[in-house]
């Protein structure tokens, strides 16, 4: 188990205060200054020696992303960070504890990131949702502004950056990056054809990179402790530590930073309670949020909780949210609900998604109940692969994966439910 | 769009909100959203202010409020933008309002992780004080909505009316908080659970315990 001097998020539960001067005591905004001066490359090194990884899902390595960003920004062209708090993938809830607890690191992270990829100001989209934990985030924000860490010569660095947050207002597709940045200039969250990159032409049509609120505040505790420190935890390609998030069928769900690959029972036994009911009683998992594929017991139980770990039993670390769920969940229901979930949030862009959304949700619900056909199965499956990879973001394939999942995993049990609602036995033979 | 609201009438909406304006102190916080963007891109601001607008109705008729077409379009005037850029906006995010809500807006997270921990109880709670999904109760005080996904997952299920949250709930404490509600009183907001702070695991951290009664400097042991 990972020690408690090695934990990052050391006030994630709140206990004590959140503000600048208790942030302070426990480290934050220490010689700022210092860390700046080691130079925008090295510090673009340090954080790939580290080899952090994404933590918003999609798990790309984070120095490489800043080092996309151009060398020399033109005056009339700045870059920007845009930082992604628009946390609403089902089962995470890692973000809202960094925001509302420990806001400082967040934002110093940001002056260190943006310092190092030469942008003029950072921006942080939190979800509309979070009403009170953007209160906190606007206050924490004000403070730094006040003790002149941020603004002209921030932190005594020399160099000038601004911290701006923006609010959402309900849009789980603002998720998306591109579709972040054409909510952040005003306009209805749809994301953009990819490319142009956003460190190309992003926000304002100026170089910007968008990068996962946990990537960020990891950031300056990574450069303080060195590269080799935050690199020893986890297997190869899979560093570091990570905010778990258990819901579900656990006893005592909670949110955790564990080291990364450590397998699913110790972390579950650890800091959850141990699944409800006992091991034997586990059904299935949804490992990283929502779009993943769900992972049945058997092969989760011992699988270590990293990008590679996951991928190899057919789903993801997503942002390491582990949805849990026992023996007396209707798993068709699950994901049903987050079909629905898909349905509700597709943004209406592309026909695939638009359409297939909404397509899936009922015939789901009717395999709920088992008022299908056996065969319908395998069209659901067909339809699904439709959707996968034919829009332009990933929420198609986000709605498609947790179908594959199911049928894959579930056969057996959506059969049942057909044949004893007396349905017909064709087209699958 | 075919569950979408029927906005309410045009020319009574327009009587009643056609000289809708900032007060003095929304008149000042629009003027600093608008500061947060570079100059000439203060389109940006649309969202912050559709939400001010929200408030400002919400604040003159005792209720959550919403946005009447006048009020939009008062906003885009006020961001030089096309009214249909703004009211594209306001019917996009889920978070404006396009009808009267009332006092209280609960809104209860049915989504998977909540789904599997009781969120049908908290929905049984709220329709056993009559209130129906998608309506505001005859005396205006709950308007009741079924919400996607909220970000409190560990703490499921949950319920956000107006500006907080209500975490770890059964149908009980559900009801509890209603009542309290109706009653003009205000529940405590955060977790009902009491052997619970935040999202630590339920009787206590298995980590960082030393943070509970203290701030705890752990730079000391690195």
């Amino acid at each position: 188990m990972l020690a408690d001097k090695d934990r990052i998020f050391t006030n994630l539960y709140g206990f004590q205060p959140w503000n600048l001067k208790s942030a302070q005591a426990r480290g934050d905004w220490d010689k700022t200054k210092d860390l700046m001066k080691r130079g925008q490359d090295a510090i673009i090194e340090e954080i790939k020696a580290s080899g952090l990884r994404g933590r918003g899902g999609a798990g790309f390595p984070t120095g490489l992303k800043w080092s996309f960003m151009p060398k020399e920004p033109r005056a009339d062209r700045p870059s920007f960070l845009v930082i992604n708090a628009d946390e609403s993938e089902p089962g995470s809830c890692k973000d809202r504890e960094i925001i509302r607890h420990d806001p400082h690191k967040l934002i110093e992270g940001a002056l260190i990131a943006g310092f190092a990829m030469r942008a003029r100001a950072a921006y942080i989209y939190i979800r509309g949702e979070f009403i009170r934990e953007a209160e906190t985030l606007f206050a924490a924000v004000q403070e730094a502004y006040d003790a002149g860490l941020l603004g002209k010569n921030a932190a005594k660095s020399g160099y000038d950056f601004d911290v701006f947050v923006h609010r959402g207002a309900g849009a789980y597709i603002c998720g998306e990056e591109t579709a972040m940045i054409e909510s952040l200039e005003g306009k209805k969250g749809q994301p953009r054809l990819k490319p142009p990159f956003p460190a190309g032409a992003g926000l304002y049509g100026c170089p910007t990179t968008v990068n996962n609120v946990e990537s960020i505040a990891v950031v300056p505790t990574i450069l303080r402790r060195g590269a080799s420190w935050f690199s020893s935890f986890g297997r190869e390609n899979n560093k570091g530590t990570k905010l778990f998030q258990i819901s579900g069928h656990v006893n005592t769900p909670c949110v955790v930073e564990e080291e990364m690959s450590i397998p699913f029972r110790e972390l579950i036994d650890k800091h959850c309670g141990g699944i409800r009911g006992g091991w034997d009683n586990l059904l299935a998992v949804i490992p990283g949020g929502s779009s993943v594929p769900l992972v049945p017991a058997a092969e989760i139980m011992d699988c270590p909780m990293d990008f590679d770990g996951l991928k190899a039993v057919g789903s993801g670390l997503g942002t390491a949210a582990a949805i849990v769920m026992d023996k007396s969940t209707d798993v068709v229901q699950a994901i049903s609900r987050i079909s629905y979930f898909y349905k509700h949030e597709s943004c209406g862009q592309c026909t695939p998604c638009r359409e297939g959304t909404g397509w899936m949700w009922r015939v789901m619900e009717r395999l709920r109940t088992g008022d299908a056909d056996i065969g319908e199965i395998d069209t659901l499956y067909d339809v699904t692969k439709q959707v996968e990879g034919h829009t332009i973001c990933a929420l198609g394939d986000a709605a498609a994966w947790p179908i594959q999942g199911l049928i894959k995993h579930f056969r057996p049990e959506i059969e049942r439910r057909i044949r004893d609602n007396g349905g017909v036995l064709e087209a699958a033979e | 769009m075919a569950d979408a609201p029927q906005i309410p009438d045009e020319a009574e909406v327009r009587a009643r909100w056609g000289a809708f304006a900032w007060t003095a102190e929304n008149a000042e916080k629009a003027k600093a959203v608008i500061a947060r963007y570079p100059a000439g891109r203060q389109r940006s601001a649309v969202m912050p202010l559709l939400d001010l607008a929200q408030r400002q109705v919400g604040a003159e008729t005792q209720t959550q409020g919403w946005l009447p077409v006048p009020v939009i379009e008062y906003v885009a005037a006020e961001l030089d933008m096309p009214f249909i850029r703004a009211y594209e906006v306001a019917t996009f995010y889920t978070m404006y309002n396009l009808v009267p809500v009332g006092r209280y807006h609960v809104q209860v997270c049915g989504t998977t992780p909540c789904l599997l921990r009781g969120s049908d109880d908290v929905m049984a709670a709220c329709k056993n004080r009559g209130m129906v999904k998608g309506k505001t109760t005859p005396d205006g005080l709950f308007t009741l909505t079924e919400v996607e996904c909220m970000g409190t997952c560990t703490n499921a299920p949950m319920v956000q009316i107006n500006d907080d949250n209500y975490e770890d709930l059964d149908f009980d404490s559900m009801s509890r908080i209603l009542d309290d509600l109706a009653a003009g009183k205000q529940p405590k907001t955060g977790t009902q659970n009491a052997n619970r702070h935040t999202s630590e695991p339920e009787g206590g951290p298995t980590t960082l315990k030393e943070m509970v009664s203290s701030n705890h400097d752990y730079r000391k042991e690195w």
